[in-house]
């Protein structure tokens, strides 16, 4: 009989019967009770399905626990490191969050909490990172802290984020349509009051309109509406003030008047103008939504590099387990192929290790019994037996993952500036129309100014821009996951580019084949495509589709080659020494790499030498126009990468870049964008790989490789979603015209504010005039938006850089 | 004129109609994932069958 394994994690069920439970319409065996207790959730949940549809096991996540019991250190080990003695650190998913001043207010919260050492909150994610001593407080507490405040807290848990992000959108959705079905039919009723000139409309049917919309435009203020208000609310309890503020006094004050005026039949309505404000609102609400989930979502694949199951060695017995069992000091067996589930050193076995994802450098790197081994690389000839040093929090993975949202967490207060103005100008707003309806001794008149000088021309004017410029980026290639990322790629004075998978393809590719024996290129390269269609190795992927025929008995020696037998001739690829053994004798000449961009991969036969291949990362063919481009429109590009200063070296000349640096580690990036912006200078940085996502989240603006890893986008700003830099330089110039735009309606916001707040202050305009300029200021906002998606007409300063970045490129 | 009298309810009552199959479809879970749609069509069902 065979085995029976766990239906939940796929290990093998050790005592059968023991833990069952029906699933699917049939009894099922699972290993342990906790495999058990999941499957149940995820069968109440109805989401069974999950068990038709997985390609791969599950594994068993740890229940979100209350508040009090997150103290516990057995769940405490999947979310909280440990730094020194007594400091703790985690992350934590924050909810009911409604804009920007609710994660300001958390963080500054958090950071009064006795016992707390640092606390930060990244916008983008909503996350808050906290450090704490465990002396003085706990976990519980402030997660306590934060539920006190009217939020709520989890510790990091991916299943947690996917229903509440589901939650969020659909209820945002709902508003919206909401709000969206209200202000049309409303608008229909309005429309024969406006073309009423005098008596041809009857006062009853008047009347009717004015019900219908008093109807209609109930379930927009009661429902709709629910973020302003509370948002106002919120504020109002913690005497502060934001954009809600006026919007929601506006918008119940219109709402009041225009109620009072059907109830009494005398005085104007203007359900229309509300309904149609709060259906912008929410538009721009919703667009934002979309685009702060996206980014959050990506960031939750950060945890997907480490394997979820470890090989454990008990004796000479691998057993599988999940991998947060691991503690240092275990053996465990890593197969070829699979991923490194921890930091260690290797025990037995030799290998190489592609450590991209880490490095961002194509080149394995090789490993021998003694080797420091990362977890999340992928080991890809032989098996291994790896001794565990570090596991889950502490790794390096882990740490970089850490640094990336640390990284990012540090950034947004430079927008503040225009949220400053907007606020000062909401005081001024209230006060004016406080003093406007005592002065009049009419409430009319306040009203009036509410809703003139409502600032939703100025709260529309940024948002409504950006959404349009983020969809014409999208048609140039590139998805915008940060709005104010426009801004600075704007003011952007220098480029530091990275050079593997960025400017080259990120693999290697056969730029030259010579021949050194009696065969010529293309029987050699046909003989070194059988070999390698066995191998795993990156440089044997430069071979793949060149073979015809397979070898016989393909043999992989690690960090060296490959032998195998092709129609009973004995063969080997690989390194220079590695071919030499086979035949015995030395290169028929000297041969030498034109330079250190190039890696050379030998063919021999045991009766001599057969070829030379050179390898190489090539570059991109749009990369010398991108470089062209980007010095033509006045920036200084500089190239720093991880790889052999020689190389990188090579690179910049052909590229005729000025400034660069090779051997630069994670760190030195971040020095190297470090040292530029306390010049004052403002950076762009251009690059893929885990090693840049720290460096793409410091830098003033970022842009990543869509083909890149993962991890580099989700900090990025900007991500190329086509495999080509060409969308760049374009993506420059509609920035600076964007930021155009935003400055002209920011001016016209402001001016048209400027001009209504007297007028209505004074008593000059009614209700009616009032609306009626209010959504014309925003409609205007809105058309100088939309000039964004005509096609550009080039700038002079412009025209220059894009002729030649065409020809160039060409 | 007096068609008003019927016909003005009777769009309240379309539209809190529209309102309410619009929050069928959302609850079905319609919109929770428009991405997927599109690739849904070049998952290949025959293999499984």
């Amino acid at each position: 009989m065979p085995a029976a394994q766990c239906y939940h994690c796929g290990l093998l069920v050790a005592e059968p019967g023991r833990w069952r439970a029906p699933l699917l319409g049939a009894p099922r065996d699972f290993c342990c009770a906790g495999c058990e207790a999941v499957a149940g959730t995820i069968a109440a949940a109805g989401f069974e399905r999950y068990y038709e549809t997985r390609s791969a096991a599950g594994t068993a996540p740890a229940e979100l626990a209350p508040a009090e019991e997150l103290d516990d250190p057995q769940a405490q080990a999947q979310f909280v490191a440990a730094t020194g003695e007594h400091g703790r650190e985690a992350s934590l998913i924050l909810d009911r969050i409604r804009c920007a001043a609710c994660l300001w207010l958390v963080e500054q919260w958090l950071r009064r909490q006795p016992g707390i050492l640092r606390a930060s909150v990244n916008y983008a994610t909503r996350r808050a990172h906290v450090a704490w001593d465990a002396r003085s407080t706990k976990l519980s507490q402030l997660v306590a802290a934060v539920r006190a405040i009217g939020y709520d807290a989890y510790p990091w848990d991916p299943q947690r984020q996917g229903a509440m992000e589901r939650g969020e959108r659909r209820k945002a959705l709902w508003r919206l349509f909401v709000a969206g079905f209200g202000a049309m039919q409303v608008m229909m009723y309005a429309f024969p009051a406006y073309l009423d000139d005098g008596g041809t409309l009857p006062r009853d049917v008047e009347a009717l309109f004015r019900w219908a919309s008093l109807l209609l435009t109930l379930p927009v203020l009661l429902f709709s509406c629910t973020p302003f208000f509370a948002a106002a609310w919120q504020d109002a309890r913690h005497r502060r003030i934001s954009l809600d503020t006026p919007i929601a006094l506006g918008i119940a004050a219109g709402f009041g008047a225009s109620a009072w005026a059907t109830l009494a039949g005398s005085g104007a309505v203007y359900f229309d103008s509300i309904a149609m404000l709060v259906f912008l609102l929410l538009g721009a609400r919703y667009l934002e939504l979309g685009a702060r989930q996206r980014a959050a979502r990506s960031l939750d694949r950060l945890a997907r590099w480490m394997p979820s199951f470890a090989l454990r060695l008990a004796g000479e017995a691998p057993h599988k387990v999940a991998v947060h069992l691991l503690a240092p000091g275990d053996r465990v067996l890593v197969p070829a192929g699979e991923r490194v589930p921890a930091d260690g050193v290797v025990e037995r076995g030799a290998s190489s290790a592609d450590e991209s994802l880490l490095t961002g450098e194509a080149r394995p790197v090789r490993k021998a019994a003694g080797a420091r081994l990362v977890g999340g690389s992928v080991n890809l000839e032989q098996p291994l037996v790896l001794r565990v040093m570090r596991v889950g929090a502490e790794t390096q993975a882990a740490a970089i993952g850490r640094l990336v949202e640390r990284a990012a967490a540090a950034r947004p207060r430079a927008v503040a500036g225009a949220d400053r103005i907007a606020r000062s100008l909401t005081w001024l707003v209230l006060a004016v129309a406080a003093a406007a309806g005592l002065y009049w001794q009419d409430p009319w008149v306040a009203i009036a100014v509410l809703v003139a000088t409502c600032p939703c021309a100025l709260a529309l004017a940024t948002p409504v821009t950006l959404t349009a410029a983020s969809a014409r980026l999208l048609s140039l290639g590139m998805a915008l996951t940060r709005a104010r990322a426009l801004e600075a790629l704007e003011r952007a004075t220098d480029v530091v580019l990275d050079k593997t998978g960025t400017l080259t393809e990120g693999r290697f590719a056969l730029a030259r084949t010579v021949p050194l024996g009696a065969l010529d290129a293309q029987a050699c390269l046909q003989l070194a495509g059988a070999l390698e269609s066995a191998s795993r190795h990156p440089l044997a992927r430069a071979f793949g589709g060149a073979a015809t025929a397979a070898a016989v008995d393909p043999l992989s020696c690690p960090g060296r080659g490959m032998e195998g037998s092709i129609d009973g001739r004995r063969l080997r690829i690989g390194s220079e020494s590695f071919c030499r053994e086979l035949c015995e004798v030395a290169p028929p000449r000297a041969f030498v790499p034109p330079d250190a961009s190039h890696t050379p991969v030998f063919l021999a036969c045991s009766t001599g030498w057969l070829a030379a291949f050179l390898l190489t990362d090539r570059l991109r063919p749009e990369a010398r126009g991108l470089v062209a481009g980007l010095r033509n429109a006045g920036l200084h590009v500089h190239l720093v990468s991880g790889d052999q200063p020689a190389v990188v070296e090579a690179c910049a000349r052909r590229l005729g870049i000025e400034c660069f640096a090779g051997a630069v580690a994670p760190e030195g990036k971040l020095e190297y964008i470090a040292r530029l912006q306390g010049e004052g200078r403002v950076v762009l940085m251009i690059g893929d790989g885990l090693n840049d996502a720290p460096v793409l989240a410091r830098a003033d603006v970022s842009i990543a490789m869509g083909g890149g890893a993962d991890a580099a986008q989700l900090q990025a700003d900007l991500v190329l979603t086509g495999d080509s830099l060409r969308g760049v330089v374009a993506a420059m110039r509609l920035a600076r015209r964007t930021m155009r735009i935003v400055r002209q309606n920011f001016g016209w916001a402001l001016a048209y504010n400027a001009l209504a707040l007297p007028a209505a202050a004074a008593g000059w305009i009614g209700p009616w005039e009032a609306a009626l300029g209010m959504a014309a200021s925003s409609f205007i906002v809105v058309l100088n938006a939309g000039r964004i998606s005509a096609p550009a007409r080039d700038q002079r300063p412009w025209k220059a850089s894009t002729s030649s970045y065409r020809s160039q490129s060409a | 004129m007096e068609s008003l009298y019927l016909l003005v309810p009777l769009s309240v009552g379309v539209v809190i109609a529209i309102g309410w199959v619009f929050w069928r479809a959302l609850e079905s879970g319609q919109f929770d994932d428009l991405e997927r749609p599109g690739y849904s069509i070049l998952e290949d069902d025959d293999l499984k069958r």
